[in-house]
């Protein structure tokens, strides 16, 4: 019975295998940016206000609409409750929040881990896979234009294949004697609950989140950059309370994101043989700092909310 | 499914609060508290709380009770000071208090359009409100008080349909130093950001949606 079971479930994940290749398997943290010297400037993408009135223009405007808005402009690639602006704010322009300019520049790039050269849709389709918990459009799709043709603009006049100053979140050093998820917590209550709900799960107005929900089945899940505890304390650093960014201490951006990332979201779509140590080990093990396949307070974390 | 939902909240308030203390509510609104000073809201805020923009009386119908509730006792504690308001606040019970701002809470709010982010701004408020001014760290307007103003939750009012006299007076009063009941200065560092063309622009923008 129980081999059954297994043969069976094996299968299942084989299908779904099959049903939905990952697209871009490496989701490993990016190089730092250069700092920006105090007299230098971040790049400065263009006005919408200039933005050209011909076809190149309203493809613009239709990655901008996916961009901000994506929930519902692309439902169906879409499998929890986020948007990209909600990690790639002031609509992928923010110097320090991964913009989109910073990002163009610098693919097709060659990667290590998976010993490839990997393109600028595969890079998206990798956040749509994990960020969206969805389905990655196809590279040739018009949703991949858009996102692609929006990048592109946004990146006017910003140098190829170096990394510029403002560009993917900022390093913020673990602090000596590690983060601690007790005092995450006090600082979750005082600081984000206000907005993301004393639960974590955001706020909506109707059917779409206003405050993105930050664990929980319509977060991100744990393939995505945001489960690993050093880049959401860097993202967290440089933007988060919103609107204050640059307000919380290392350690108190370190702390409260181990919090969050302590919390179960859905499962890696990478799940190895349907097996959260296997999947640990190919997958978390060398992937920064993250809670996935650990024991915390007697609880494994990884098992995934559906 | 909006009147489906009003049945559900309709409900849900219906089992919170006895239908005594509902009557009370509408009593204090309409006639004041027990308590000389605790005047009728009525005469300013209008009998279908939709408030009068031109003596500075806000909207309140189909707020938050919470959030209505709050801003009375920080008229209290001083954290918004406003004179008239001041000897109101003080003048109402916890028990009025809590029964006002119910009945508050249950008038017909403003039907608010569906504005997404998606869309082009057009003119300074939109401007700021869909895509704030991140040069100054100011966010979109929308990204706390929702779509197009609507307000969320128990914290975060709604700005769509509210006087535009009230609203340019609030953002004045947070740079002024005479409103300060926000947590963690979420909206005071923004408001002490805004130039005065921007706040007239902004309040102009948000007064003139919804009905
Ligand atoms: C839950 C947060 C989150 C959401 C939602 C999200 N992303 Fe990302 N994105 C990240 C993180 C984290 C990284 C990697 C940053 C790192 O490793 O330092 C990233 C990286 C990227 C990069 C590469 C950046 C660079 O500098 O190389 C691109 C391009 C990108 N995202 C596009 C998108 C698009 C398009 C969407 C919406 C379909 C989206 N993201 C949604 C968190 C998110
Ligand atoms: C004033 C409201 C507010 C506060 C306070 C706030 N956030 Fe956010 N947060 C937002 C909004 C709004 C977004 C999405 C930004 C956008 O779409 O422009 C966001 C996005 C995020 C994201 C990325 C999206 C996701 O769901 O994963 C994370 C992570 C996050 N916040 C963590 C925090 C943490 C941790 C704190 C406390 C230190 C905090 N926030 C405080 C409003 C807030
Ligand atoms: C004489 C006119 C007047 C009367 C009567 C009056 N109010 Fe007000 N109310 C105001 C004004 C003016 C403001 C705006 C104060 C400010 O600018 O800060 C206000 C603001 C408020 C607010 C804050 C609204 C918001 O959106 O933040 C609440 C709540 C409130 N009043 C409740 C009451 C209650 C309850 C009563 C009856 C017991 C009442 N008011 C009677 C004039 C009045
Ligand atoms: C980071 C979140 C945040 C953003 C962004 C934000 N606000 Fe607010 N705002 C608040 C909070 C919180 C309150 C309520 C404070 C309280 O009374 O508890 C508020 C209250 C207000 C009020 C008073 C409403 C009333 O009924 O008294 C006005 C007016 C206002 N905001 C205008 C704006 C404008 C205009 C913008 C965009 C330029 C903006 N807000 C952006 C958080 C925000």
């Amino acid at each position: 019975m129980k081999k059954l079971l297994v043969s069976i479930f094996a299968l299942t994940a084989i299908s779904t295998a099959i049903a939905a290749p990952i697209a871009m398997e490496d989701q490993s943290q990016l190089k730092p940016a250069p700092s920006k010297a105090e007299s230098e400037q971040y790049h400065l993408p263009p006005l919408e206000a200039d933005l050209p009135d011909n076809a190149f223009g309203v493809m613009v405007r239709k990655g901008h609409a996916i961009f901000v808005d994506t929930k519902r402009q692309v439902p169906e690639l879409v499998g929890n409750g986020l948007n990209c602006v909600n990690c790639h704010l002031d609509q992928g322009r923010l110097a320090n929040s991964a913009p989109m300019w910073g990002a163009y520049t610098m693919y097709p790039a060659y990667r290590k881990k998976n010993d490839k050269v990997n393109t600028y849709a595969e890079r998206i389709q990798g956040c749509f896979q994990f960020s969206m918990d969805g389905t990655p459009p196809a590279a040739d799709s018009e949703t991949m234009t858009a996102l692609t043709t929006f990048s592109y603009w946004l990146a006017t006049g910003a140098p190829s294949g170096v990394k510029t100053p403002g560009s993917g979140y900022p390093d913020v050093a673990q602090p000596e004697g590690g983060y601690d998820i007790a005092n995450g917590k006090n600082i979750y209550a005082e600081q984000c609950a206000v907005c993301h709900s004393a639960d974590g799960l955001g706020q909506k107005v109707g059917e779409n989140y206003v405050f993105p929900p930050l664990w929980g089945k319509s977060s991100f899940n744990w393939g995505a950059g945001m489960h690993r505890i050093n880049t959401a304390a860097s993202f967290i650093k440089a933007n988060m309370p919103l609107g204050k960014g640059g307000t919380l201490s290392d350690k108190e951006a370190w702390d409260v994101a181990a919090f969050m990332n302590s919390h179960e979201r859905p499962q890696d779509p990478r799940l190895v043989e349907g097996d959260i140590e296997k999947t640990r080990v190919k997958f978390h093990a060398n992937d920064g700092v993250n809670l996935y396949g650990e024991t915390v307070n007697g609880v494994l974390i990884g098992q995934g909310v559906k | 499914m909006r009147a489906f939902k009003h049945l559900i909240y309709g409900g849900l308030l219906a089992a919170a609060i006895s239908p005594a203390m509902a009557d009370d509510g509408e009593k204090i609104y309409k006639q004041g508290g027990s308590q000389p000073g605790a005047l009728a809201c009525v005469t300013c805020h209008m009998p279908d709380g939709k408030g009068m923009d031109a003596g500075g009386f806000p909207k309140i119908a189909g707020d938050s009770a919470v959030y209505l509730s709050k801003q009375i006792h920080d008229f209290k504690k001083g954290l918004r000071e406003n004179a008239i308001m001041l000897p109101i606040a003080s003048a109402l019970t916890e028990e009025e208090i809590k029964a006002v701002t119910q009945y508050m809470s249950s008038l017909d709010k403003v039907q608010v359009p569906e504005i997404t982010r998606a869309k082009t701004p057009e003119g300074l408020g939109e401007q700021l409100a869909i895509r704030g001014d991140w040069s100054r760290s100011i966010p979109e307007c929308v990204a706390c008080h929702g779509p197009g103003g609507v307000g969320v939750g128990d914290t975060f009012p709604p700005l769509a349909g509210q006087g535009a006299k009230y609203l340019a007076a609030q953002l004045h009063a947070w740079q002024q130093g005479t409103r300060k009941n926000d947590q963690n200065d979420l909206m005071g560092h923004i408001a002490r950001s805004l130039t005065e063309e921007e706040i007239i622009a902004v309040a102009d923008y948000f007064a003139g949606l919804g009905k």
